[in-house]
């Protein structure tokens, strides 16, 4: 009942809409998709509208955050790879708001869904493709052939290089997708165990110790986590985009 | 909360909404619910994209390089500066060295010339010396040519009265002087 650890990421309907034969109703992770880009801008924009030379502590997070994710980008995908800041920065900010998002009671993980995550995926992957295929032509098939490689060895390098290519949006949303669907199904659990034991009296409620304890460790972690794949979601971003501007490795 | 979901179970088939596609089984491998997520995640995701791209990357960018300008430029002019201080203290040092050296030949000079006048001035005085020397020199030795022409006579005298002493009798001058003659020679 109280503990039941899916039901956080169950879709509500808030205003169905429903367009020819299609669901596009505005539930409540759509919901959370605006509160997340509403709250992410706002405070991307409020904290840098003093434009201080010297930063304040809200400026200097923002500032931080941009570095960061600059750093990233200039160190994995070269300068050439800051014509794709804005949407590195996006996706970055976007799922770690996201994900922090998650962290508050009652509220909805997006990035939860493995349809959002999967779709974010797709728009690196594309984003990549159809760069690469448009800057380099039929050179950006070299990917799958990296230099060096003796012929034969090409013969099983190239499936290899094809299947983990083909792989890279499925891996890059599952990882997120998972990590945040597991992390709070845990929390959930656990914390469902405090309830339970709870209820059980005296020595139960002694014994919910153990996992109330668990709980807040796993709290602290799951910021960790929320964090963490926001930055290696951004980081394998960076790389991709690494591939569609030298694809010769 | 699980009876939550129940209860709109229940709710949804009142109005007509099959349990099926409200999504039982695993909420995220409801397929029903993907038409709806990914329109709505591209439609935020596109307005934060358009915000991310024309308003705070813009200005997060420009607020750094204004930073960065600005520190490029403070060093820059404490470079100018340094540069400038520099030279002061080159063209100080120039002076200094220019002026001890005028200093120092203005200090040679000097003493030169007072040399060179101690040395005349000794000169002169050394000649000044060397002919009183020589006159008191003539002057005693005129003295002396006078007082042995002199003594002849003393002697003669002196041995005349002596022999009157004597001999209660004066020699005579031809004796005397032949007798003082081999004497003084």
């Amino acid at each position: 009942m109280a503990n039941d650890p899916i039901h956080q990421f169950h879709i509500q309907k808030l205003f169905p809409i429903e367009v020819g034969g299609m669901d596009f109703s505005f539930t409540n992770s759509s919901l959370f998709m605006v509160l997340t880009v509403a709250a992410a801008s706002a405070f991307l924009i409020l904290s840098t509208s003093g434009r201080g030379l010297v930063p304040n502590r809200v400026q200097s997070l923002s500032e931080m955050a941009y570095e960061f994710v600059a750093g990233m980008l200039r160190s994995s995908a070269g300068t050439e790879g800051m014509r794709f800041f804005p949407l590195v920065f996006s996706l970055f900010m976007f799922v770690l708001v996201a994900n922090l998002f998650g962290m508050f009671p009652y509220f909805f993980t997006v990035t939860s869904h493995i349809i959002v995550t999967f779709a974010l995926a797709m728009l690196v992957i594309l984003t990549v493709t159809i760069y690469g295929l448009v800057r380099h032509g039929l050179k950006f098939f070299h990917l799958f052939a990296p230099a060096g490689v003796p012929p034969v060895l090409l013969l099983i390098v190239a499936p290899i290089e094809v299947v983990s290519f083909l792989s890279r949006p499925v891996s890059l949303s599952v990882r997120l997708f998972a990590n945040m669907l597991a992390g709070h199904i845990t929390l959930k659990v656990f914390a469902g165990f405090v309830v339970s034991m709870g209820a059980a009296g005296i020595a139960g409620a002694a014994g919910a110790i153990l996992p109330l304890g668990m709980t807040v460790a796993l709290t602290a972690l799951e910021f960790l986590v929320a964090f963490l794949q926001a930055y290696v979601f951004t980081i394998l971003t960076c790389m991709y985009l690494n591939d569609a501007l030298h694809p010769s490795h | 909360m699980a009876g939550d979901a129940h209860s709109n179970a229940e709710l949804n088939a009142e109005v007509h909404i099959p349990e099926s596609e409200h999504g039982a089984g695993f909420p995220p491998f409801d397929a029903t619910t993907y038409s709806s997520q990914i329109l709505w995640l591209a439609i935020t995701f596109g307005a934060f994209y358009w915000i991310m791209k024309n308003v705070a990357v813009p200005r997060i960018s420009g607020i750094l390089e204004d930073r960065e300008d600005r520190i490029a430029g403070d060093l820059s002019e404490a470079n100018r500066l340094k540069e400038e201080t520099d030279e002061a203290i080159a063209a100080y040092e120039q002076a200094l060295a220019e002026a001890r050296n005028k200093a120092h030949a203005i200090a040679s000079e000097t003493r030169a010339k007072l040399k060179a006048d101690q040395e005349a001035r000794r000169e002169k005085a050394e000649a000044e010396l060397n002919e009183k020397l020589k006159a008191a020199e003539a002057q005693i030795a005129g003295v002396k040519t006078e007082a042995l022409s002199q003594i002849g006579d003393i002697a003669g005298e002196t041995t005349s009265v002596l022999v009157e002493q004597l001999i209660g009798k004066a020699p005579t001058k031809t004796d005397l002087n032949k007798a003082l003659k081999s004497a003084m020679n």
